[in-house]
């Protein structure tokens, strides 16, 4: 039996036109239902929605139309119920790298020896000891997204929502980073929402690919992923893998051919 | 030549700093010493030192000192205290900004100087008036720029913290604050050193005591070696209180350079 977290209903979203400027269809009708233990990959080409989308369900944006429920209740705002961890590097920099993982425990309550005991395990998970008391500063790019899952995941969210987390990593620690990120899901049963444009890392790391369209976004194909856990990045080059590939690059290369108009 | 932000060794950073120091020096003992201006007009630095050691031993010069940093210090202190929060509520709230800025806006260009005739008409010529215009100095200018400050805060670390379950308040006082705290401090240690400018207008008018009252009474037995080792001393306590602002700055908000 399949349990569901997350519930988006025909949520759309309009940006009203600045400036007399015609308003902006960031995303059509959209709706996705995403069940526990689900590690599900939203895949489309830029501009197509899906920040816009993946704030929408943290509550940092609000839906034109539709509505969005989290374990059966409307999401009305922001939330310690859904952890994210976003594109750009976000851990406050005035915090060492323990009390950043610890910023959301402190804002529940959580009793400081039992805090310590929390941060402590995450710091293990992300393989980051010996850097606890160190600034966000003093860390490079990919130990910061490191720093960032393990904030969100300290709160232990009903889900986990990632906007292109290791976008702006280099190839190798990229790699890392899906393994590490993979290695916590299939260990601790999480429920993910993932966004991507990278093809390779939205079919390694999912149980479903999401598919959009380009702007005005819009699901355009959901895609399990059978590939047998646990993985390993030897399986990128598998023919099941393969196959997978070629048939989203298809996708979304017609997507990437329609947004520039060279259609 | 140097490459344009290229940076220099503390060493010669420092003697750079100091050259000009002694360039300045040897100009004006040049000028005084070698008879090209007047001395009626302007002392001398050997004049300049002995007024300043006679001020100092014999005029009871150092409690002038004494109670114009008083002054300073408290009329800051004072308009910080309340300042800041009020700019940390406007940066935050909007509301709040646009009930208030267009006032403070303006308020900011009344001229403290101008105060002082009235001030004195309203409080006298005791401590209290000094206090008000460094306040009024103060006040605003701290207001608006914590305002802007807080207000330029990183919207995505705020966002951050509402996904970690902050609420509205927990984002003012663990978010906006800390993140802010160096530039507040920054900004408190920039009208500090405006604040010097304004009490010695508070006391050029209506004083018997301080720095100002000092070299306007010897405006009047012209004894410019004193003004001038007046204006020194007030450069002096300036550098100081910078340099310890900063150090202190340093020493509280490590985690940005780290
Ligand atoms: N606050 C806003 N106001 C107006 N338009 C916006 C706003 N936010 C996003 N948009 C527009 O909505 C569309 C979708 O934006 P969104 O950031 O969701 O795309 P994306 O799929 O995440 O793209 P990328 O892969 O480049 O991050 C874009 O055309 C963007 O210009
Ligand atoms: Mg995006």
């Amino acid at each position: 039996m399949t349990n569901t977290v997350l519930d988006i209903e025909n949520v759309s979203r309009v940006f009203p036109g600045v400036r007399g400027a015609a308003p902006v269809r960031a995303l059509e009708p959209t709706s996705l239902t995403v069940a526990q233990n689900d590690f599900i990959t939203v895949l489309g080409p830029s501009g197509c929605g899906k920040s816009t989308l993946l704030r929408i369900v943290a509550g940092l944006d609000y839906p034109s139309s539709g509505r969005v429920l989290l374990e059966g209740r409307e999401i009305k705002g922001p939330g310690a119920d859904r952890g994210m961890v976003f594109q750009s590097y976000t851990l406050f920099p005035w915090l060492t790298i323990a009390e950043n993982i610890a910023y959301g425990l402190r804002e529940k309550g959580v009793p400081k020896a039992q805090r310590r005991d929390i941060v402590a395990s995450y710091i293990e998970k992300v393989g980051l000891r010996g850097f606890e008391n160190h600034y966000p500063k003093q860390l490079s790019g990919g130990m910061q997204q490191r720093t960032a899952i393990a904030r969100a995941l300290a709160n232990d969210p009903a889900i986990l929502l990632l906007d292109e987390p290791f976008g702006a990593l280099d190839n190798q620690t990229r790699a890392l980073m899906q393994e590490l990120l993979l290695g916590i899901w299939e260990r601790e049963q999480k429920t993910v929402l993932f966004v991507t444009h990278d093809i390779e890392e939205a079919i390694f790391l999912a149980s479903r690919v999401i598919v959009m369209t380009a702007r005005p976004g819009r699901i355009k194909a959901d895609i399990p992923v059978d590939l047998p856990h646990p993985r390993h990045y030897t399986m990128k080059t598998s023919p099941e893998f393969s196959s997978l590939k070629a048939q989203l690059t298809e996708e979304i290369r017609l997507e990437a051919l329609q947004a520039d108009g060279m259609h | 030549m140097p490459r344009p932000l290229e940076p220099v060794s503390q060493g010669a950073r420092v003697a750079l700093g100091i050259s000009f120091f002694v360039i300045f020096l040897v100009a004006w003992a040049a000028a005084t010493l070698g008879g090209f201006v007047s001395r009626t007009f302007l002392a001398d630095p050997i004049t300049m030192m002995q007024d300043g050691w006679l001020l100092l031993t014999r005029f009871g010069f150092m409690a002038d000192i004494g109670i114009t940093i008083w002054r300073v210090v408290g009329g800051f202190i004072l308009a910080a205290v309340i300042a800041v929060p009020i700019g940390v509520l406007m940066g935050a709230y909007k509301p709040f900004e646009a009930f208030l800025e267009p006032f403070i806006s303006f308020a900011r260009y009344l001229p403290a100087s101008a105060f002082v005739p009235l001030l004195i008409l309203w409080a006298g010529i005791g401590e209290m008036q000094k206090l008000l215009v460094i306040f009024i100095g103060s006040f605003f200018q701290i207001i608006l720029m914590v305002a802007v400050a807080v207000g330029n805060t990183r919207r995505d670390l705020v966002e951050a913290a509402y996904t970690l379950g902050s609420t509205d308040q927990g984002v003012v006082k663990r978010v906006l604050l800390p993140a802010n705290a160096p530039e507040i401090a920054e900004i408190l240690r920039l009208v500090l050193g405006w604040a010097w400018t304004y009490v010695i207008v508070a006391e050029l008018i209506g004083s018997s005591s301080g720095i100002g009252h000092m070299i306007i009474d010897s405006q009047a037995l012209m004894a410019t070696g004193q003004m001038i080792f007046g204006i020194i001393v007030i450069g002096v306590i300036g550098l100081i209180s910078d340099f310890l602002f900063k150090a202190l700055n340093r020493a509280l908000f490590s985690w940005r350079l780290a």
